[in-house]
């Protein structure tokens, strides 16, 4: 099989490499490069197209002719203005700007931002580029960032870029099915489990393989699955780099000797990977396109829309980039390469992870941090504290749409996230520290918390058991006030959870370094606090940034209000 | 602005080190009672944590820099500036400050008109977890071949709605090949989620066949039972005043990801006798499934199965006080189809 990637790689890069014979071979583009737009006047074009991976060739929407669309590349202190036509025939579009700061009109979150763009349309997006780094765009219209409506953004610092390298890559992760969109949230909601072809079995019992008999049947006593990991697994999806597939094998070529930095993307729907490059190391110097302080690592995970920006040095060889789905059901592939056509092995997928006491919120109380599941609490342990007691979140509304309330939720950002737990080098939130120091550092004046729900069963999920289509009041927040708010994982799965138009800062003890992020993924049964002043006035999303959580409720508005002007 | 230098310095390999953050592996109680376990059992104060191990990123549970503002290797290299505060006391704790009365959410209203915003946020409320759903299943589908005539009987639901609210549509029945449709009965439920596992069902039932075929009220409940059991028990009211009840369960064990054993349970009770269906008061039948599949895909599988199925009490009697076997028992085969 390897061999097999090896060959069609070769033909590939060979290509590639045909079409620019005057260029040395360290100066050829990627072997698929991204187009890239940028100016002072940017095109965008959203349109139905087909979408060609592994061999495999089934109905997309990209961008301007691609999947996934444009690098649109922006310069901090400019003005970008953004012309997007939406050319689907028959549905509504929008691009909203994943991580910048803009006033909230311009957003693009469609019934809060604005109007949304109609077929044949084109809206302008016009603001001021007050941030660089590492970002993406996507479409919040429907389920049609699934089909391949996404594409990264890299803004350039308007001054000296405080990280040294000599080249980069951008690396768009995605997931891409040959299913409609609808069609996987429809098989969501008939049956919970049904893309997980991983679950325990009698056989595995038998041959002594995952849980032992008396933590099945705790388990099973609370209609607890400790295999789903990933809602969507690669039972649907193909995973993607920049629009190609493992064996389609997208190559990004340096010269021995170069700092090469790598702009990681998560852009999938559903997918939160595990990335490793085996045999080189990753200096982490940027976290949601804000600089940090460098931190050396062998893996990390990334959630749905984070982006972290990589360093890395490597030999006269070639290496693959790994990037298993933390279901280990599948894996994106791509390879770095001194030379068009070299490939590295591809290790298999490791063990799927199982989720533990901890990720049904027992805390400390469980201790088996093994995937293996051995050596865990006592079976009866749950029962004593019960997996639904409202009592312990009194802010949580009583709805089917809360599975389970973890009882002891523990502060997770220690932890390198499901299935890395053996990881010794693996990044954790509390290894991130910011390299500048934070612009507001005053003590929050108030605080809250906000808990994640679901039901599995139901497949329905929500922000403190009230769906977006029942809730009846956005969160307030006064325009300048800081606030430290807490996210309680009552789940078991982990969710990447996005606040349109601000940064915050997670309390990690970092002090007045703390890093700040877009996007943060809340550990299963775990929770994370964070500082955040609301700075951006404004009406803003706030959600899960796995797709089919947010479309099946796990969203809500935040406004932002000047004082004077709340009612 | 940070000099590159510093970064190129502190990304050196051997200035970082490596960093060691994955929790201590699992740890059970025979290794801590030998004292093996690194991390301590219950709620661990934080591991002691040079400065120096701080900055080098080697503490696992890293305690609050001494001076957040101003962490070593920053100090080491200059790059404390004055604006950044040497306070090494505790902050201050967060306020308890109330939060603002939560406003209307149309900040876009006064850009783009309330009329355009409207129905785009309507549309944008509902459609994050308002959606309808339908599942169309067909659960049993099968022949059975065993005393007397070979027979065959269907098994079926259709769901369609939302999270809460849905319309459910049951449908069973049997009859044998060449000879007479034996029974078949119809539910026409409105069934409501009353928790996070179970649907309280009520609604009419109506019977069909050559026998009498009587209508009812109908009162249940549906949902998932602790250890995965799928449950439903129904109150009957018919039409003559008959009170009648049904429970059945059913597991599914996984023998690999595709083979799955169900065993299965039905039983069916009367508050009274009803004469004219042979149904004595008491427990009055049951039937006993077990059922083999092969999930070829999710929506489609064909199974084996042997079922048992008898009057019990005064039923049974009833039933050979005109001559009828009160039991039988038949291997099956059948397909599982939904949608």
């Amino acid at each position: 099989m390897s061999d097999a990637m090896g060959r069609r790689s070769l033909l590939a890069a060979g290509g590639a490499a045909a079409l620019l014979p005057w260029l040395p071979a360290w100066a050829q583009p990627i072997a698929s490069g991204l187009p890239t737009v940028g100016g002072a006047d940017i095109r965008l074009t959203i349109a139905h197209r087909m979408l060609t991976a592994d061999g495999k060739t089934s109905h997309a929407i990209g961008i301007n002719g691609t999947i996934p669309g444009p690098l649109v590349r922006l310069k901090e202190g400019t003005t970008a203005r953004l012309h997007v036509t939406n050319a689907l025939p028959a549905e509504d579009s929008s691009i909203h700007w994943h991580g910048l700061i803009l006033p909230f009109h311009m957003d693009g979150v469609p019934g809060i931002s604005f109007p949304g763009i109609a077929p044949g349309a084109t809206f302008t997006y016009e603001f001021r580029v007050r941030q660089s780094g590492t970002y993406w765009y996507h479409s919040h219209s429907g389920l049609q960032e699934q089909m391949g409506h996404y594409g990264p953004i890299v803004i350039d610092p308007a001054d000296p870029d405080p990280v040294a390298y000599d080249r980069e890559h951008v690396i768009v992760l995605s997931d891409h099915s040959a299913l409609h969109p609808h069609a996987i949230f429809k098989k969501l909601k008939q049956m919970g489990g049904y893309f997980n072809h991983n679950k325990q079995t009698l056989a595995g019992l038998i041959a002594g393989r995952d849980q032992p008999l008396n933590d099945r049947v705790a388990w099973g006593a609370m209609r607890m699955d400790p295999t789903d990991i990933s809602d969507v697994t690669a039972a649907a999806y193909t995973y993607l780099v920049n629009g190609h597939g493992p064996a389609d094998n997208w190559t990004g070529l340096f010269a021995a000797g170069e700092r090469v930095r790598l702009r990681v993307i998560n852009a999938s729907a559903m997918t939160t990977f595990n990335i490793r490059v085996p045999d080189l190391a990753m200096i982490v110097v940027q976290a949601d396109g804000l600089n940090v302080r460098p931190v050396k690592v062998g893996e990390f995970q990334i959630g749905v829309a984070e982006t972290y920006d990589v360093i890395v040095e490597p030999e006269d060889r070639a290496y693959s980039i790994i990037a298993e789905n933390s279901d280990r059901s599948g894996m994106a592939r791509a390879t770095l390469a001194p030379r068009p056509g070299m490939t590295a092995p591809v290790p298999p997928l490791r063990a799927r992870p199982l989720a533990t006491m901890r990720d049904m919120g027992m805390g400390d109380m469980g201790m088996d941090h093994g995937a293996m599941g051995h050596g865990s609490a006592a079976p009866g342990e749950p029962m004593r504290h019960g997996m639904r007691d409202m009592k312990g979140a009194p802010s949580v509304k009583d709805t089917p749409a809360v599975q389970s309330i973890s009882p002891m939720p523990v502060d997770r950002t220690g932890e390198p996230g499901q299935g890395l737990e053996d990881v010794a080098d693996a990044l954790t939130y509390r290894d991130l520290v910011a390299l500048d120091r934070n612009p507001d550092t005053r003590v929050p004046s108030r605080q809250m918390q906000i808990h994640l729900t679901g039901n599995m069963e139901r497949y329905m999920w929500a922000f403190d058991g009230v769906k977006m289509n029942e809730v009846t009041a956005p969160i307030p927040f006064t325009l300048g006030e800081r606030v430290r708010v807490t996210l309680v994982n009552d789940t078991m799965m982990t969710h990447p959870i996005h606040l349109h138009g601000h940064f915050f800062e997670l309390v990690t003890g970092k002090g007045d370094h703390a890093p700040r992020k877009h996007t943060v993924n809340v550990q299963p049964g775990g929770k994370v606090t964070f500082d955040l002043t609301a700075d951006a006035p404004g009406d803003w999303a706030f959600h899960c940034h796995l797709l089919y959580h947010m479309h099946a409720g796990m969203m809500q508005v935040v406004t932002v209000r000047a004082a004077e002007d709340a009612a | 602005m940070i000099p590159t230098a510093f970064l190129l310095l502190a990304a050196q390999p051997d200035a970082m080190a490596h960093t060691v953050s994955a929790p201590a592996p699992g740890c059970t109680a025979e290794h801590a009672a030998m004292g093996h376990c690194t991390m301590p059992k219950a709620e661990p104060p934080p591991p002691p944590c040079s400065p120096e191990h701080a900055a080098m990123g080697h503490c696992t549970v890293p305690a609050p820099p001494p001076s957040p503002a101003c962490p070593p290797e920053h100090a080491a290299m200059g790059h404390c500036t004055q604006d950044e505060p040497a306070s090494a006391s505790l902050p201050p704790p967060v306020g308890n400050a109330p939060p603002p009365p939560a406003p209307r959410v149309d900040a876009a209203d006064a850009i783009f008109g309330a009329d355009a915003m409207a129905p785009v946020r309507a549309r944008l409320y509902a459609e994050h977890g308002g959606g309808s759903i339908s599942r169309i299943m067909l659960d049993q589908a099968e022949v059975r071949v065993g005393s007397g005539e070979t027979t065959y009987s269907w098994d079926g639901e259709a769901r369609f709605g939302g999270d809460i609210d849905k319309l459910v549509i049951k449908s069973e029945g049997e009859g044998a090949f060449g000879g007479a449709f034996d029974r078949g009965e119809g539910q026409l439920l409105w069934s409501r989620a009353i928790g996070p596992y179970f649907d309280l069902q009520t609604g009419l039932r109506q019977d069909v066949g050559p026998g009498p075929s009587p209508t009812y009220a109908v009162l249940g409940v549906e949902g998932l039972a602790p250890y995965w059991f799928d449950v439903e028990a129904a109150l009957f009211l018919s039409d003559k005043g008959d009170v009648t009840a049904r429970i059945e369960g059913s597991y599914d064990q996984r023998i690999t990801q595709r083979l799955i054993l169900q065993p299965s349970a039905e039983l069916n009770v009367a508050l009274q006798d009803v004469r004219e269906q042979g149904i004595g008061a008491g427990l009055s039948s049951a039937e006993l499934g077990l059922r083999l599949r092969y999930e070829i895909a999710r929506e489609f599988a064909p199974y084996l199965g042997y079922v048992w199925e008898g009057k019990i009490g005064r039923s049974a009697q009833l039933a050979r006080a005109v001559g009828n076997d009160p039991s039988r028992s038949s291997v099956v085969a059948g397909i599982r189809i939904w949608f």
